[in-house]
């Protein structure tokens, strides 16, 4: 399954919800202020690194850099554009979006 | 003689605007929102304070590149603000700590205050607006 979160993990708890019921292979994908969550320094910081054990953690380029967080990504985890984007939907058989 | 006459005379009261701004820029329309309204407070000779805590803090990030999602980069504007008269910016030590953040990340100059000064800096305010 992939798993779509657009919430800011500091604002809302959509990323934790989502992280406690992602299965182990699933994918995880951060789109707008979600994308937060996957830079340096900041407190979802520790808690993306420990899922991305078993979960394969995405984030969408363009609102990295609408944000100015493009140069602060953590190690492993795999920046897309929009095509990319595409591609994680056509792949899985189910989406959910933690709105 | 009009309301608008009696202003310019300098009659006008001048109160104490704290705009608070706790979102970050892009996901939802606050943040420019409440930069517009800022702006149009400016014409208005008050004392404005504009504070940056939560998420909040995110919207002074430098190195903004917004054309791949196709919104207007504001982030600019903020430099701006200082020709304008307005040039109270503070930002929450705290809010900036939890996202990794220091000053050097951000596009303007601004005054780091702790929790209990911005506490005191709220408290003294006639109004809050909050975005």
């Amino acid at each position: 399954m992939l798993h779509i979160v657009n919430k800011s993990a500091t604002e809302r708890g959509s990323l934790e919800s989502c992280l406690a019921m992602a299965t182990k292979g699933s994918a995880v994908l951060l789109i707008e202020d979600a994308v937060y969550a996957v830079t340096k320094g900041g407190t979802a910081a520790a808690k993306i690194q420990a899922a991305a054990a078993d979960l394969k953690i995405y984030a969408l380029g363009p609102d990295l850099a609408a944000r100015g967080m493009s140069g602060r990504v953590l190690d492993g985890v795999n920046v897309v554009d929009y095509g990319g984007f595409v591609d994680l939907v056509a792949e899985h058989n189910s989406c959910q979006s933690w709105l | 003689m009009s309301e608008m006459d009696d202003m310019d005379e300098g009659s006008g009261i001048i109160k104490k605007f704290m705009f608070l701004n706790r979102k970050a820029p892009h996901g939802t329309v606050y943040a420019l929102e409440g930069l517009e309204v800022v702006l149009i407070t400016a014409a208005f000779d008050q004392d404005v304070s504009m504070v940056f805590t939560d998420d909040g803090v995110y919207q002074l990030i430098k190195g903004v590149d917004t054309k791949g999602i196709e919104v207007k980069d504001f982030s600019k504007t903020y430099r701006a603000l200082d020709g304008y008269d307005i040039e109270k910016l503070y930002v929450d030590q705290k809010s900036m700590d939890a996202r990794g953040l220091t000053e050097e990340d951000l596009i303007v100059d601004v005054t780091v205050l702790s929790v209990d000064e911005m506490a005191n800096l709220m408290a003294e305010q006639d109004i809050v607006i909050s975005f």
